[in-house]
Formats: structure tokens, C-alpha cells, sequence
């Protein structure tokens, strides 16, 4: 590059800079004082600010529109930032921005339960309340933890669907994900004992395991009908799991015959129903979890609940609520999906 | 040689006053200024202690980046080293090492992983942009596949508060000293040393500079390594701020990383460049980041505004060439001085 053109080029920045630097200070003067009304206002009325795993998650759409409904009925502000991609460093730089901001309420879903820990700490510190939901941090960390589903609640209601979708007898299998999956284990083995003492026509001959992989769950299915021609249901307690398994029932001959449920998302899920595959399956609704989360936020900052076990707060349309064990709020039985009310949802 | 000794004809101070990177620095100051009066909470010490800490990872693999693409080659994998030795410090850990000892290994892992780039690079002549892309792969997929979809979360907490503590009550985080340190060793070998004047001889012509005795092989590799090394640093710290080992950490931060050192007024062509230029650049998109997360603006929007400022930046110099190129044809009538390949004029 020559000088002539380095110079220009230079001078041409430099005045730009010098511009932009000059309106810099005078707005400073005369912005200051609307800055510092700003955030005593904002201290003294309810925001709440959602932070999901990661921004353009359809199931977080859901869970916090449904958590925005319920600021805004509140008459507070409600906002919602976060991460591009699922990390926990990207949700610490907004949880210690809202901080700043001197949020009233923060609710998270945790990336990590952990990495996140001591900027949430130091939120509270500043009198910002939080709430996890969806996914928890460690309990040192967080006010409340909104908590989707119990076990029991998840394995007693596919237990009881499948059980009454095949007339109560009849030889079922399970499709479970990874064979040291801690939860899904967990829950097989209350399915188990729930179908030992109340359904004992009801034969469970088979536990297979599709590693939340799509095409080993297809294959894992197609080779459970063959292994088992009675069979008469299958409870799927993944979403992997039961999508997979709709797909093969659905062009096969047991279309119908077999029956199947257990945990899926209504976008994976849709055209199973809707095509008479699949009748009901379970999971929660996020948008009810979200405004749970919401109403528990603004029961912590009006002061009306310290989130210790026993107390217990309103949650509008949603019911009363009590804080059990670890200061964790059930969100309730699991929801069910079927034909008629799966296209409300977009997850 | 096609270096621009007319760059010198002019007196240190205006030189100094009028380059491209005092343009950058006073861009800094004048975003800073402007987000003290008008953003919110701006103006808090809080805001500087967790911009410099956001930005510590960036800030530290600017350094030896600058030099690896001033020699006109880059490094797409420094992020996976991030990653990798951050699972390695957990990992060490978890084994039993002390924080020292595991945060020691995890730098030579760097260095040898910087040091396969600058063998594939330097002695085997491969392109390092395929050369990286392949080892932003390999690195990334070996600290994935060490701690699959775990965490390491059980540090020592007098480590992880050493990682975000500040020095005194001036808000400036410790790791900062780190960072200045390194800031100087970088300066002083790029701008000071014959060393610094090869890597510049080679981003304008790596034949040139070997005809002219440049060692141009063993500059490349050891830019590569000092990558390799500084990145794992960078891990580390990582790791303990935010007290978790993953395998997935820092996912993306090279693009963060080379924005900056563009943004800085550095050459992707090779040749030109300071550091000081790329540690404005770093605090730059530091700045309008925190200013912008502080308005309430969500991290799309924000990285929508760095983008084109990115491309502003890169496209300016061109641009601003060409028109004054115009101008001096103009008024000499004559074409002027001819430019170097790749900087000049479109």
C-alpha cells in the first residue's frame, strides 16, 4: 500500500472515531441522569428474566412464552436472553448481565450444573432470586428448582396407559434408551413393581435397548415383534426411542395391533397420531412449566415464599404448590398427548 | 522486498497518530464513552471485571494468532485445543494431579498439538487453513471423546476464585498480569526482534524472506507451537473460571479469535499488522458485547453487529486505497507507487 493511500485510509477512521467520540460525550451528560432513574424503578417492580439452554429451541419457545404470559399478567417486565449454542460460559455472561441489571428474578435452564454455580451466587448476592427449571444446578445454587416430573409420576402413567390401551392383559416389551441410562432405569424398574402389584394378567417379556440412536431403535423394534409374536404393547420411555419405533409400526402389518407409548415431543410425534400408529403419549407441557416457573419467581421476590421445604404459593390457573425435598416444586402428572389436542403444540 | 519505506517518511508521532490501529484503540474509547453515558450499569466496575474476564481467553490467543497470520497463515484449530486441554487439566485432576501439575501437561499437549500444525505447515508445505480445519476436528474429537458427555466440576475452590478473582479493588481480574506479561514477551518479538522482522518478510513474500535469510520454516513451526501452547493456557483458565472440564468448551472461539485479530488491523493477506492493534480489537467487540447485552439485546443481534463491523473493517482498507488512488492519479497524472499483491487496490 502506498503512504498516500495508508494515509487517507487513516484519516478517513479517524475522523469517523472523532465523530463518533464527540456524540459519545455529549449524550454521556445529558443521558446519565435517565440512566441512574432507570434502575431505581427497575429495582422496585418485578423482572424476570428467562435464560433457556439455548435461544431458537422450539421447546423453550414454549416454556418461556408460557413463563412471559405469566410476568406480563403480573404486571411485570419479562425478557429473555441467551446463548446461540447450549454452552454453559455463553449463559453466564447474560446471568451476570442481568445481575447488573439488577433483575428481580432469574429463570435458568442449566447448562451445567455446576459452571454456572458461582455466577448465580453472586446474582443472589446482589438480591436477584433464582429459579431453575427444565434443568437443575446444584441446589447450593438456585432458590427453587421447578422440576418437570417425578419418577413415579412419569412410570405409573405409561404404565397405565399401555395397561389400559391393551385391556390389561397381554405380553408388553420396553424400548428404553442406553442400558446404563440412570433414569431410564430408574423408571423401568418402577414400572416394573407398579406392574407386579397392580396388573398381574400383564406380562412385561423383554427390556431392549435403542441407545437413543434412531436407526438402532428401528431395528431394535422390528426385532421385538419378530422375537414376540403376541406382543401386545410397547412403552418407548425416550423420544428417540418412541419416534423410532412409531416409524417402523407405522408401515408395518402390527400398525394398530401393537399398541405403543411412553415420552415424545408433539413434532416428532404428530404424524404418528394422527395416522393411528400411536394413541396417547406422555410428557409435560413447557409452557405450563414455564409460567410455573414465572409464578414461583414472583412468589420468591414478593416475598411470600423463601423456598424452603414446606411453603407453598399460588400459581394461578396452574393450582397451589408446595416446596418439597432439595427446594424442588413439582409441575404435576405428566401431560398427555393425543389427536385431539397436539396441534396446540409446536415442540 | 516490497516493504513501504515511505511508511517512514513522516515523523513518529503522526505516523503513530494517524495508523490504523490508533484508529481502533480510539474507537474503543470513544463505544466506551458513549455505553458509560447511555447504557445502564455501564459504568459499574463489575462491567470491567466480567468484560476482561469474558474476553481473557480471546485476549490470550490473539497474541501468538497475530503472528501466525501476519506470516500470512492461520490456525482454525486453536478452540479444539482450548477444549482438549481443558479436558485433559479435568481429567489430571480427577487422576489425582494437582492443579499445577495437571495445568503444566495440558500446556506441552498444547504445544505438541501446535506442534503437528507447524510440521504439516511449515516442513510439509500443506496449506494451513486445511491443515487447521483438519486438526480443529481431530483436537475437538479427541477432548470429546476422552470425557464423552461428562463433566469434570470438582475443583479446588481456591483455584476457580484465583480464575475470576481482581487485583485489589481496581475491578481488573488477576489473570490480567498473565495476560500483560505475555502481551510484552509478543510485543517485544514481533516488534523488537530480528525474529518479528522475519515473520513480517514472510507475510510479504515467503520466498523473498528466505532469499534474504529468514529462517522461514523454523519461524512458521515455532509460531505454531507458541499457538499451541498459549491455547491450552487458555483452556486452563477456562476450565477453572468456570470450574468445569468439557469437551465442548469454547466451541467456536477461534472465529472470535481471528474477527479480532482482523478487526485489529491485521492482514489475513500477511505482512501488516500490530498487536496493539489486535488487544483494541479483542476489547472492541468486548465492549460493544457487554454494551449490547446490557441494553437487553440478544446475543443474534450482537453478533449480527460485529459481523458487519468485521466486514466494514476489512473492506475499508480496499476501499479507502482505491479512492485515493484515484485522487493521486488525478493529481499527478501518473499511476503511483505500484502496491503489493493482496492489499491493494481491487
Amino acid at each position: 500500500m502506498t503512504s498516500i493511500s495508508r494515509r487517507s485510509a487513516v484519516l478517513g477512521v479517524a475522523a469517523l472515531t472523532a465523530g463518533l467520540a464527540l456524540t459519545g460525550c455529549t449524550k454521556a451528560a445529558t443521558d446519565s441522569g435517565a440512566a441512574g432513574t432507570g434502575a431505581a424503578t427497575a429495582a422496585a417492580k418485578l423482572s424476570v428474566v428467562f435464560i433457556p439452554k439455548n435461544l431458537g429451541n422450539p421447546y423453550f419457545d414454549t416454556s418461556d412464552a408460557g413463563g412471559k404470559k405469566v410476568v406480563e399478567s403480573l404486571g411485570g417486565t419479562y425478557s429473555e436472553v441467551g446463548p446461540q449454542q447450549a454452552s454453559p460460559d455463553g449463559q453466564v455472561q447474560y446471568i451476570n448481565t442481568a445481575a447488573q441489571q439488577r433483575a428481580s428474578a432469574l429463570v435458568v435452564s442449566a447448562n451445567d450444573p455446576k459452571a454456572i454455580g458461582d455466577a448465580l451466587n453472586q446474582a443472589r448476592k446482589g438480591g436477584t432470586k433464582v429459579v431453575t427449571f427444565d434443568s437443575d444446578t446444584d441446589p447450593q445454587y438456585r432458590d427453587l428448582f421447578i422440576n418437570q416430573a417425578s419418577p413415579d409420576g412419569l412410570a405409573k402413567v405409561e404404565v397405565d396407559g399401555i395397561t389400559k390401551q391393551i385391556g390389561d392383559s397381554g405380553e408388553i416389551a420396553i424400548l428404553s434408551a442406553s442400558a446404563n441410562a440412570t433414569n431410564q432405569n430408574a423408571w423401568i424398574d418402577l414400572m416394573k413393581k407398579d406392574l407386579a402389584a397392580n396388573h398381574p394378567n400383564v406380562k412385561l417379556v423383554d427390556v431392549v435397548y435403542g441407545n437413543d440412536d434412531d436407526q438402532t431403535s428401528f431395528d431394535k423394534t422390528a426385532a421385538l415383534l419378530q422375537t414376540h409374536p403376541n406382543l401386545k404393547g410397547i412403552i418407548s420411555p425416550t423420544t428417540v426411542g418412541i419416534a423410532a419405533a412409531a416409524r417402523y409400526l407405522s408401515t408395518s402389518d402390527k400398525k394398530g395391533k401393537v399398541a405403543l407409548t411412553g415420552l415424545g415431543t408433539p413434532n416428532q410425534m404428530r404424524e404418528y397420531v394422527k395416522n393411528g400408529t400411536v394413541n396417547e403419549f406422555y410428557l409435560w407441557n413447557p409452557a405450563d412449566l414455564g409460567g410455573l416457573a414465572a409464578y414461583a419467581a414472583d412468589a420468591l421476590v414478593k416475598g411470600k415464599i423463601t423456598g424452603k421445604e414446606g411453603d407453598t404459593f399460588t400459581a394461578g390457573e396452574l393450582g397451589d404448590f408446595k416446596v418439597g425435598a432439595n427446594q424442588t416444586v413439582l409441575l404435576g402428572d405428566p401431560f398427555a398427548f393425543n389427536a385431539g389436542n397436539i396441534d396446540q403444540f409446536t415442540f | 522486498m516490497t516493504r513501504t519505506y515511505a511508511a517512514y517518511a513522516h515523523p513518529l508521532w503522526r505516523r503513530l497518530l494517524l495508523s490504523r490501529e490508533a484508529a481502533v484503540v480510539a474507537l474503543v474509547i470513544a463505544v466506551s464513552m458513549w455505553a458509560y453515558g447511555n447504557v445502564p450499569y455501564f459504568g459499574e466496575q463489575l462491567t470491567l471485571t466480567y468484560l476482561l474476564l469474558d474476553v481473557t481467553p480471546i485476549l490470550l490467543i490473539a497474541l501468538p494468532m497475530t503472528l501466525v497470520i501476519v506470516t500470512g497463515e492461520i490456525d482454525l484449530s486453536v478452540a479444539s485445543v482450548v477444549g482438549l486441554s481443558s479436558v485433559l487439566v479435568g481429567v489430571l485432576h480427577e487422576g489425582g494431579f494437582g492443579i499445577p501439575a495437571a495445568a503444566a501437561i495440558a500446556v506441552v499437549v498444547g504445544a505438541l498439538c501446535g506442534a503437528l500444525n507447524g510440521y504439516l505447515v511449515a516442513h510439509v508445505g500443506l496449506p494451513s487453513l486445511a491443515v487447521t480445519i483438519g486438526t480443529l476436528a481431530l483436537y475437538r474429537g479427541l477432548a470429546v471423546g476422552i470425557l464423552g458427555t461428562k463433566a469434570v466440576t470438582d475443583f479446588p475452590a481456591d483455584w476457580t476464585q484465583r480464575a475470576s478473582e481482581t487485583v485489589g479493588d481496581t475491578g481488573i481480574p488477576t489473570v490480567m498480569l498473565l495476560f500483560l506479561a505475555l502481551a510484552l514477551g509478543f510485543a517485544l518479538l514481533l516488534h523488537f526482534s530480528a525474529f518479528g522482522r522475519g515473520v513480517y518478510d514472510i507475510g510479504l513474500g515467503s520466498e523473498a524472506a528466505l532469499f534474504t535469510g529468514v529462517k522461514v520454516q523454523r519461524t512458521k513451526f515455532i509460531l505454531f507451537v507458541l499457538t499451541g501452547a498459549v491455547s491450552a493456557l487458555a483452556g486452563i483458565f477456562y476450565t477453572l473460571r468456570f470450574g468445569s472440564a468439557r469437551g465442548d468448551n469454547a466451541a467456536g472461539l477461534e472465529l472470535q479469535v481471528i474477527a479480532a485479530v482482523l478487526l485489529g488491523g491485521v492482514s489475513i493477506f500477511g505482512g501488516r499488522g500490530k498487536l496493539i492493534g489486535v488487544i483494541a480489537g479483542v476489547l472492541l467487540i468486548g465492549v460493544i458485547s457487554s454494551a449490547l447485552r446490557l441494553q437487553g439485546i440478544t446475543v443474534n443481534v450482537i453478533n449480527i453487529i460485529i459481523g458487519l463491523l468485521l466486514v466494514v473493517s476489512v473492506v475499508s482498507t480496499p476501499v479507502l486505497a482505491w479512492v485515493s488512488d484515484v485522487a493521486a492519479r488525478r493529481n499527478r497524472g501518473t499511476r503511483p507507487t505500484k502496491t503489493p499483491a493482496g492489499v491493494g487496490t481491487p
